[in-house]
């Protein structure tokens, strides 16, 4: 492929990538995102060829490999398009009917379509499904549509035309005001104005600026820029190289954690091609416009997500946290400007600058617009990742979404924003979900991370879980994160194993804000979230371990009737 | 010049100077464990922690490596800054109940021992060792290895610190004692680096030079006389 130099050529590129791609063409779109590939939809996709090839429509029928589609709880996924029938559970002995039935003849296979428990009725499309159904998936949605791998489907989907936007008729300052006026917030966990922090880079002066893509994601049960990067890079590519535009950079990182060898690959790919057809490197589309971005691979410590901990891995140093008195967008990569965001902050960005802030600022709540990806996990019915407004609620997204509790058990708590988000309780259930109201309620948006607890959980064995994981994952580096964890460690498994005091639970108390306070990096100043949110919601779990010697949800063993007989 | 207000004292100070400082000009002291004037700041210890006031906000933070960048208010004895340090204390006498330096610095804010019982460490992870032998000897012979509570300062791969030239800068500066260094014999040894020196003595009146290791590391780094470090300083200065 001849690189593209200009505006005209692309567009023209991309009007032909569409047309090659009808969307009224029969398709089967089988995903395989890391939640299918455990469940075998490797196999699913080469039965599939070969059932196409039996049937001799091997050259008809499209057989789309494609990223996450975010049911997980479900897969493997496969979607017969155009109809957009799902096709759930798919196993290797339904791929016949799948091509000769509903391909060929275009009947539905009613034991694959997904069963509504309310309504007792089986669902034939995708959209009706009620797990997609109150969602709008449209960071996330464009996966279930496109090969990651290919640079054409993405154009065909209108890739890089914000690209095209901003360096045709845009000037940086407009760029960033116009990220700025959509209101988008850090989706890694801050919630920081984006554009507030596009513009302070943007007016430093400096040949040499950076931006860099945080795809660190460590939060346990926690994958969804995982399943963005690995199923539409291009969306990420084309993201930094707007903000890039808009502070000044010539250069990019991803930070990307070497246990995603898929994310790895598929971005890869995307850089690769993007360099082919010249949408990377010198004067991109004729404009100037000279960037690229580099892959840096993480092995996988927390908190190298931590962004001066992130810079000084990529920088060869140990991934430990410095001080963060001087701002990065002053000095930040090998001390030049730098503007970080994560994985999800930079796919939004093509969606603002295509749509306009006015649309953007319009979805979502005053204060956190546009759409969040949570990965909703633990004791619910339908785990997977799902992308809904800002401000819907916490019993929207766990009940109509994820379907409830299994077993009709009884919801206790969710935990958002990672390991040291906070556990809300039922009481709050009705609470619009966006930055500021998580953060009210003692817990934080994270980067989105979702864990459903039931009624057989105990409180105090989840905080001391998320703590025992901070303190292995903390670097040591500063005193109130490395002691601190630790001691609230040993409190908390003194009080799961009964012999704990109130004097045990004072100090917890003391020392928890002192942590929050003093630590040096964000790991430690958000660690007590677990253990503050818990005693905020469930103190009478805690008293009753104290005081009673009885864990009520009968999970801590030292305290179950059997073993103390 | 920026003006900075520290515990009602005011005073102005060139843009970056950092907080610990500023106080110090100001004959306002502040504890610290990891700081030293020959080191870059390093924030590790937390006990510098000072409260900057900016009207109704006010953030503990701590003083070492905070740079004065425009008008503050700070104040070190504030409650919560107390009450922070205090807590910092306790956590560290918690880890190492073996420095008198922190007993006084205990006794200093009022603290009778620690509510954590186990004492489990002798060194408190302050750096100060590592650094000075990184940024100022520039022998780089030990380093950080592990994470969290399990973090240590060890010579590569636990074994003989084989860079070190027994200078005993570390020695120095550890506040804890952690650090010995020992003569035995014809030989030099800091145990907690498994690192043991053969002496090098003086060709002329036999008295003790340095290691000989150190003797050559410096010979090479200053480009000294191959032969420089055989006579002892004295008798260097006699033949001259």
């Amino acid at each position: 492929m001849k690189k593209i130099e200009n505006a005209a050529q692309l567009d023209a590129y991309r009007k032909q990538c569409a047309a090659e791609r009808d969307p009224d063409r029969a398709m089967i779109a089988v995903c395989t995102g890391t939640g299918c590939q455990a469940h075998g939809c490797d196999n699913v996709v080469e039965g599939l060829k070969q059932e196409l090839v039996n049937a001799g429509l091997g050259d008809k029928v499209e057989l789309k490999t494609t990223g996450c589609h975010g049911y997980c709880e479900k897969g493997p996924l496969a979607v017969v398009r155009p109809e957009g029938i799902l096709y759930q559970r798919v196993k290797e002995k339904h791929l016949a009917d799948i091509v000769n039935k509903t391909i060929a003849k275009g009947e539905v296979l009613d034991k694959l379509l997904f069963f509504d428990p309310a309504t007792k009725e089986r669902v034939k499309l995708e959209k009706d499904v009620p797990f997609y159904k109150l969602q709008e998936r449209l960071v996330f949605g464009d996966n279930g549509y496109i090969d990651p791998t290919s640079i054409e489907d993405y154009l065909g989907i209108g890739g890089y035309q914000a690209l095209e936007k901003v360096l045709t008729g845009m000037d940086a300052e407009k760029v960033v005001a116009e990220v700025e006026e959509a209101g988008l917030r850090g989706r890694g966990g801050g919630g920081f104005p984006t554009g507030r922090k596009w513009a302070s880079a943007a007016n430093v002066e400096s040949e040499v600026k950076y931006v860099i893509c945080n795809a660190d994601e460590g939060d346990p049960g926690a994958y969804m820029d995982r399943s963005l990067l690995e199923g539409n890079p291009h969306a990420i590519v084309e993201g930094m190289m707007i903000g890039a535009f808009a502070i000044g950079a010539t250069a990019g990182y991803v930070y990307v954690r070497n246990e995603y060898p898929q994310a790895v690959r598929n971005l890869q790919c995307a850089l690769e091609s993007a360099r082919e057809l010249g949408l990377l490197g010198e004067n991109i589309l004729g404009s100037g416009f000279n960037f690229d971005i580099h892959i840096s691979k993480g092995g996988g410590a927390f908190v190298c997500g931590e962004s001066s901990a992130l810079i000084a891995s990529i920088e060869g140093e140990v991934g430990e946290p410095r001080a963060k008195h001087i701002h990065m967008a002053e000095s930040g990569l090998l001390g030049k400007p730098t503007v970080l965001n994560n994985v999800e902050t930079w796919a939004n960005v093509p969606l603002i600058i295509n749509r306009g802030a006015v649309w953007y600022k319009g979805l979502g709540t005053e204060k956190s617009s546009g759409t969040k990806i949570f990965s909703l996990v633990g004791k619910v019915k339908n785990t997977g990742l799902v992308e809904v407004p800002m401000g819907i609620s916490l019993r929207q997204i766990i009940f109509a979404i994820g379907g409830g509790i299994p077993k009709n058990r009884a919801f206790k708590a969710v935990q958002t924003g990672g390991p040291s988000g906070g556990c809300i309780p039922a009481e709050h259930l009705d609470m619009p979900v966006d930055f500021d109201a998580l953060t009210e309620l003692g817990s934080m948006m994270g980067s989105g991370g979702m864990i459903v607890m039931d009624d057989q959980t105990c409180m105090v064995d989840v905080a001391k879980y998320f703590v025992g994981f901070l303190k292995g994952e903390s670097c040591g580096k500063c005193t109130t994160c490395r002691e601190g964890l630790q001691r609230m460690y040993e409190i908390l498994d003194k009080i799961t194993l009964g012999t704990g005091t109130m004097a045990d639970l004072e100090l917890l108390e003391e020392m928890a804000p002192v942590i929050q306070q003093a630590s040096m990096c964000g790991l430690g100043k958000t660690a007590p979230n677990p253990v503050l949110s818990t005693l905020r919601y469930f103190r009478d779990e805690y008293l009753a371990h104290i005081n009673d010697k009885k864990c009520p949800a009968g999970v801590c063993k030292a305290l179950t009737s059997d073993t103390q007989a | 010049m920026i003006k900075i207000t520290i515990n009602g004292k005011k005073s102005e100070v060139e843009a970056g100077t950092t907080i610990l400082k500023a106080a110090a000009a100001l004959n306002i002291k502040i504890p610290t464990l990891c700081n030293h004037e020959l080191l870059e700041p390093y924030g590790a210890c937390r006990l510098c922690l000072v409260e900057i006031i900016d009207g109704d906000w006010s953030t503990v933070t701590t003083s070492c490596n905070y740079p004065i960048t425009k008008e503050i208010v700070v104040e070190t004895e504030s409650a919560a800054a107390v009450k922070a340090r205090r807590m910092v204390l306790e956590m560290l006498l918690g880890r190492c109940n073996t420095s008198p330096e922190l007993d006084r610095l205990a006794a200093d804010h009022g603290l009778k021992g620690s509510r954590f019982e186990l004492n489990y460490d002798d060194c408190i992870l302050c750096g100060q060792c590592e650094r000075v032998c990184r940024e100022v000897v520039g022998a780089n012979a030990i380093t950080f290895a592990q994470r969290g509570v399990d973090r240590v300062v060890v010579p590569p791969f636990g074994e003989e610190a084989e860079q070190c030239i027994g200078c005993g800068a570390c020695v120095y500066l550890c506040p804890t004692g952690a650090i010995q260094i020992q003569e035995d014999g014809e030989q030099k040894i800091i145990d907690r680096w498994s690192r043991v020196l053969e002496l090098k003595y003086c060709k002329s009146c036999g008295v003790e030079v340095a290691p000989v290791f150190q003797c050559d590391y410096l010979q090479k780094k200053a480009d000294l006389p191959e032969d420089f470090f055989d006579l002892c300083r004295d008798c260097r200065v006699a033949q001259r």
